[in-house]
């Protein structure tokens, strides 16, 4: 187990120099050069050029990688071009703020989803069945700006209930929350429904009955931890990519996140806040996903980590 | 063999369809027999005849939106047909229980085969989880498990085929039921395995007075194990027999064909296995008069037109064919 583990953190390293290596050359592919982006509009030539030096990009690209990898070694992100903050401490700032986005939604999705979805399974072609079918189509189908500012007309300006953005109190969580996990809820409930489908027709349900077992322990003692499998693996993927940031839910509700950082920074060709953030996401992904791994063993007796 | 005048179980007229896209199947039609105390019932058949599906019935396992189940099941003063599903649940794994056929795919992956012992023993028995562990494990012992503690705490993908086939007996019995239908419990595992298990399964019959239904198309399971056998075929009983009057004077051409087909030792390595031409007939087209006489080797032309009526020969002996006449005299 401890030998899988460190196996699998090691294995991070090659991810990442991966991802640094294709973000770095595919940034500077982009057109707009980020120093005059910095200078401002009006300024001259003469300004550009002496801020182009002064960031290091007037140096080889491979130059430039070389001394962000040295820098990364040291764990230094580099400064922002923007805000002329350690690039790190910005993250900092952002990312308690999408956990905490990322978390409600998934929670949410999760409590929602999974009951969704098993009911439809445990009655199929029922009323109940086509209602989370048609509801989860409207949340995979339903583009998140519109949710999210339908929500907001809702619940902020007509009925006033809940702010319409911002960030303090658990008020301000609500919409956005809800906004980023109709989608999650949806894609939830449609595999746990095809994977209870799935099991409900094993042979050991059918053992379970013949027990006498009532219907509850049935679907859910014997039923659910089976199908749990694929479910946590959806759950895992969809959670990775909430922290990735959600750019559109965060710029609806004015929620200060990873997302928002990412675009601002692209928008400025921010070079260092950009790697940075990105960096960061992709760190994460790969974190969850092995805790995704990990979780495997502790539902399923037969899956064992070496 | 200890057999009262009362039948323990008695299925009359039984008939279960079910609802497919293509229309309705009648899988079990008109099925009637008696399970009395403390006996070995064979019910025999190829796949397909109906055999599962029959049991399947009796505990009300099937899946009641997409079938429906006709007739009469008496156990115990009671029409089990007619039950609430609560009061039914609690006849299940308690007075009757089931043995399935696959080892390997019948029990829980995920529960170790302790706690899938132990679970009815909570609900029917009442037991806390400390005592229904250990009667768990003292089943295990009863199946003749090696090291029963260690193995109860196991998941089943760490037991072999054979072992599985005991914990699901060992499952079958924890609660004292009065009859158990073992849906070819042998079916599944290895020869030398097949015979552990029907000695387990005679051992443990011995000295109780639970009642077996054994499912099988393995004459030779039934042969060493039920005193009295029924013979189906596309859904309907086609023969009864005590299991020695069956081997020896088999009347329906079906249960003859049945009995040729068992391979012979000695038999010379070149000629042909017997079997019986052609297959079990499409439920949804099925033959006009008697079911069997496309197969027949016997058939005349009234088997074409119109289905044999059910000729009783005597107590626990009767058969459903045109061949057979009342000469025999009835009862």
């Amino acid at each position: 187990m401890l030998n899988f583990l460190l196996k699998r953190l090691l294995a991070i390293i090659p991810v990442l120099l991966g991802i640094t290596l294709l973000l770095f050359f595919m940034l500077r592919m982009l057109p707009g050069d980020p120093a005059q982006v910095l200078a401002g509009q009006m300024a001259s030539p003469a300004d550009v050029e002496i801020i182009r030096v002064q960031m290091g990009l007037d140096k080889p690209v491979y130059i430039q990688y070389a001394s962000f990898l040295n820098r990364l070694v040291h764990l230094d992100l580099g400064v922002s071009a923007r805000t002329q903050n350690p690039v790190i401490e910005e993250i900092w700032a952002k990312l308690p703020n999408t956990v905490l986005l990322a978390l409600c939604a998934i929670t949410l999705a999760c409590a929602f989803g999974i009951p969704a979805g098993v009911i439809a399974a445990v009655r199929p072609y029922s009323w109940v069945d086509y209602l989370v079918t048609i509801a989860s189509l409207f949340g995979i189908s339903m583009p998140v700006f519109w949710l999210g500012i339908m929500l907001m007309i809702v619940f902020s300006i007509t009925l006033q209930w809940l702010p319409a953005g911002g960030i303090g109190t658990w008020k301000h969580l609500v919409l956005p929350s809800v906004t980023l996990a109709a989608f999650v809820v949806a894609f939830i409930a449609r595999m746990t429904r095809s994977c209870m489908l799935e099991v409900l027709s094993q042979d050991y349900v059918t053992t379970a009955r013949s027990k006498g077992l009532k219907e509850k322990a049935i679907i859910i003692k014997h039923a659910l931890k089976n199908a749990l499998i694929p479910i946590i693996t959806v759950v895992g993927l969809q959670f990775g990519l909430l922290l990735g940031g959600a750019v559109l839910t965060e710029t609806v509700f004015a929620w200060p996140g990873l997302g928002r950082l990412i675009v601002d920074s692209i928008l400025a060709r921010d070079y260092a806040m950009i790697q940075g953030s990105i960096l960061i996401f992709g760190l994460l992904y790969t974190l969850v996903n092995l805790v995704v791994d990990l979780t495997y063993a502790f539902v399923d007796p037969r899956i064992r980590y070496e | 063999m200890k057999v009262t005048s009362d039948p323990l179980l008695s299925i009359k007229g039984l008939k279960t369809s079910f609802h497919t896209h293509d229309g309705t199947i009648t899988a079990v039609d008109g099925v009637d027999f008696d399970v009395f105390a403390g006996e070995t019932l064979g019910l025999v058949g190829e796949s397909g005849c109906g055999k599962s599906v029959t049991a399947l019935s009796v505990l009300r396992l099937l899946n009641p939106s997409m079938t429906t189940i006709q007739g009469r099941v008496d156990f115990n003063g009671k029409n089990l047909l007619d039950l609430d599903p609560e009061e039914m649940r609690m006849i299940r794994g308690s007075t009757i229980s089931m043995i399935f056929q696959e080892p390997m795919t019948s029990l829980n992956p995920i529960l170790t085969v302790g706690e899938q012992i132990a679970e009815s023993l909570r609900l029917h028995e009442k037991l806390d989880n400390k005592k229904a562990w250990e009667k768990a494990i003292h089943m295990l012992e009863i199946v003749q498990i090696p090291s029963p503690e260690i193995r109860a705490g196991q998941y089943p993908h760490k037991l072999s085929g054979g072992m599985r086939q005991r914990v699901m007996i060992a499952m079958a019995l924890s609660c004292n039921p009065c009859l158990i239908f073992a849906d070819e419990p042998t079916t599944a595992l290895d020869v030398t395995i097949q015979a552990q298990i029907i000695r387990l399964l005679e051992h443990l019959k011995k000295g109780s007075n639970t009642s077996i239904v054994l499912i099988t198309h393995d004459l030779g399971v039934v042969a060493q194990m039920a005193s009295r056998v029924v013979v189906m075929y596309a859904g309907r009983v086609v023969e009864e027999a005590p299991v020695v009057e069956l081997f020896h004077d088999a009347r329906h051409p079906y249960t003859r064909g049945l009995l040729k087909s068992i391979p012979v030792i000695t038999q010379d390595k070149k000629t042909r296995l017997n079997e019986i031409p052609g297959i079990v007939p499409n439920l949804l087209y099925m033959p006009k008069g008697c079911s069997f006489h496309p197969r027949c080797s016997e058939a005349m032309d009234i088997c074409k037109k119109e289905s044999p009526p059910m000729i009783h020969l005597k107590k626990n002996r009767r058969v459903s064919c045109w061949l057979t006449s009342d000469d025999y005299g009835e009862n």
